[in-house]
This record gives C-alpha cells, sequence and structure tokens, in this order.
C-alpha cells in the first residue's frame, strides 16, 4: 500500500485523534492488513502517539497488522460446529492449505482463523470464506469449495 | 482553590478540593499502601491495593482512594478487617504474576499474605501501567504501551521507537516493581535493533 493511498484516506476524516478507528478499518479494509509504515503514518497525521495505535490495533481483532491472504477462511469451531464434525474439516483445511489458525500462505492465497459460532449452528459444521458462507461441510466437500478460491 | 473538611479514621481532615483521598491521607501522615501510583503521575486504578472504605448513601463501600476525590464530609476508613482481607488476596494475586517482587514480598509480609496461594503465572508484569503511564506522559517518548486485551495484555516496547529513544532514557527500569520493563526492553532491542549494544561491547 503506498503513502498516497494512505494520504488519499486519512484527507477524508477530520485530522485529529477521533478519525483514528474509521482511518484504520478503511485501511484495514483496502489493504487487508495493516503495515508499520502505515501506521506511522496514520500517527504523524493525526497526531495520536505509536503505541496507542498499536494498542487498538491488538485490541479489536478485526485489525490484522500481519499481513493477510487473499481470501479469508474462517472455520466455525463453535459448539454446534464441533459436535458435527468442525474438528475433520478444520483438518482437511489445514491439510489441503498447509496452514494453521492464524497463518496465511506464503503465496498470499489463503489465511486460515477458527472462529466460535458464525450464528448457523443448523448449517454446521460451516466455514466462511470472504463473508460467504460454506454449510454442511464435510471433510472432502470443504477441500472442494477451497479451489473456487484463486 | 476551597479548603474541604473529611474524616479520616474518625480524624478531621483538610483537604484541598480535587484532591483525592489518597493524596488527602497522606498529606495527613496517614499511610495507605499502594502499587500502581505515583505522584508524577495520573492515578490509574490498576493495583487496588489503595483501597479504603467510604460511607455514603446509607452504606459501606469499597473503593480505590487513588482515584475517589476527596468531598467535604465524606467519611473514610482506611484499616480494616474487611480491607485487610481484600489487599491481603490482591498481593496474594500480583504474587502469583511476580512472586520476586520486592515491593510485594514487603506488602505479603504486612498483610500476611501467602505467595503459593494461587497458582504461579510467570508474566512478571502485573500491568501496573507505571512504565507506559512515565514513557507517554513525563517523557513523551511513547515508546512503550499495552498490547492486546483481556488475560493476554501485556506491554511491550514499539521497536521504532524504542530504537530512537530508550537507549538514554531507560528511567522506566527503575520505576517497574518487577523488572520486567527492563527484560521487554533488552528482548525487543535483541528482536529489532540488536546494534544498539553489540556495538557498546564490540567496543570494548
Ligand atoms: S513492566 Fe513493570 S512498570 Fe510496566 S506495567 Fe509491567 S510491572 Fe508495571
Ligand atoms: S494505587 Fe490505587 S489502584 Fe494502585
Amino acid at each position: 500500500m503506498d503513502n498516497g493511498k494512505i494520504d488519499k484516506i486519512i484527507d477524508k476524516y477530520p485530522s485529529d485523534s477521533s478519525s483514528l478507528i474509521q482511518v484504520l478499518l478503511e485501511i484495514q479494509s483496502e489493504n487487508r492488513w495493516l503495515p508499520k509504515e502505515a501506521l506511522a503514518k496514520v500517527s504523524e497525521r493525526l497526531k495520536v502517539p505509536l503505541n496507542r495505535i498499536r494498542h487498538i490495533t491488538t485490541f479489536y481483532k478485526a485489525f490484522s497488522v500481519v499481513p493477510k491472504g487473499r481470501h479469508e477462511i474462517h472455520v466455525c469451531t463453535g459448539t454446534a460446529c464441533h459436535v458435527r464434525g468442525a474438528k475433520r474439516v478444520l483438518g482437511a483445511v489445514q491439510d489441503a492449505t498447509g496452514l494453521k489458525p492464524g497463518l496465511t500462505g506464503e503465496d498470499f492465497r489463503f489465511s486460515l482463523e477458527t472462529v466460535n459460532c458464525v450464528g448457523c449452528c443448523a448449517l454446521g459444521p460451516v466455514m466462511v470464506i470472504d463473508g460467504e458462507h460454506h454449510g454442511k461441510l464435510a471433510p472432502a466437500k470443504s477441500k472442494d469449495v477451497l479451489k473456487n478460491y484463486e | 482553590m476551597s479548603k474541604i473538611v473529611l474524616q479520616i479514621d474518625g480524624r478531621d481532615v483538610e483537604a484541598e478540593q480535587g484532591m483525592t483521598v489518597l493524596e488527602a491521607a497522606r498529606s495527613a501522615g496517614i499511610s495507605i499502601p499502594t502499587v500502581c501510583h505515583n505522584e508524577k503521575l495520573e492515578p490509574y486504578g490498576a493495583c487496588r491495593l489503595c483501597v479504603v472504605e467510604v460511607q455514603g448513601r446509607g452504606r459501606t463501600n469499597l473503593v480505590a482512594s487513588c482515584l475517589y476525590p476527596a468531598e467535604q464530609a465524606l467519611a473514610v476508613t482506611t484499616k480494616s478487617e474487611k480491607i485487610d482481607k481484600t489487599r491481603k488476596i490482591l498481593i496474594e494475586q500480583l504474587l502469583a504474576h511476580a512472586p520476586d517482587a520486592e515491593i510485594l514480598q514487603n506488602l505479603a509480609q504486612e498483610y500476611g499474605a501467602d505467595k503459593d496461594r494461587f497458582e504461579k503465572e510467570a508474566s512478571f508484569c502485573i500491568l501496573c501501567g507505571l512504565c507506559v503511564r512515565y514513557c507517554s506522559e513525563v517523557k513523551q517518548n511513547n515508546a512503550v504501551g499495552f498490547f492486546d486485551r483481556g488475560a493476554t495484555r501485556e506491554i511491550r516496547f514499539v521497536p521504532e521507537l524504542a530504537a530512537k529513544v530508550c537507549w538514554d532514557c531507560k528511567e522506566c527500569f527503575a520505576l517497574c516493581p518487577t523488572s520486567y520493563a527492563q527484560a521487554a526492553y533488552h528482548l525487543t532491542e535483541a528482536l529489532a535493533f540488536p546494534s544498539a549494544s553489540s556495538q557498546l561491547s564490540s567496543a570494548k
């Protein structure tokens, strides 16, 4: 993410600390993660000390300070999905991507996370990729689903 | 500033409007134990060791005296069985994190706290915030801060800033009740900018 783009985002908001979360959210959604150069820029422009920005970006799980892949996989391991075999689905996804939860692949194709309930237990086991829900999964089927994301 | 009078342990104590109960008590020579308090810094209310009882609205409340504003005619008790018991548990919890901290060991002796009461969780940092507040409020360097939240909250140095300012300051090390600030700094240095100390040792 280049400096000009970050400046453009910051320019849309009043340049003080009250804009911080909005600016960070927008950089996050444009870039999928918050590089430290971007945080330094935000700190300078909005006059918010870097240690506060660091606290905020690690406090809210909506922010990522490590690079994320093009597609974000969330495998639900909530109670209902767990009972319906989320563990095996997760295993299959880990197998197919070579990733552990919390990690991103070297090719930046996928990032893998587990979540605790996405609110559609009847469809369990569920996996959400880039906001799209895939339900009633079996290990083999979940591997097939991944093929649709390049 | 206008003067007010409050009762601390049955004594009339004169204080300025805007003082905290802790400040009022200390100005009258009444001692209240604290860990996270420092006169130079804004009160923070992290350790809760400064608990006292205040009477109000027909009941007695436990409050943190370092944050509680002194009011006209406020009745405060700084020593009671309940307060001692509360402090004892707080000390025991802090000791689970930093069993060797001198200030905690001294308090443990005073309050009869058992350092083995709670299972050890050696984070060493007790999240008193002294380093963070000192760096922000006094030095205005903002090189150390809190990261994460809840049970995994911790202090960390911000490498970009620490590389520039910490080597010539290090003033938070002495404030830290547990030496964790120093340990965290050296870890950051070793990982993010090892040149500072290696230059020094190669110059020897
Ligand atoms: S490192 Fe030390 S001074 Fe800083 S919050 Fe932890 S215990 Fe307190
Ligand atoms: S001194 Fe009041 S909470 Fe620590």
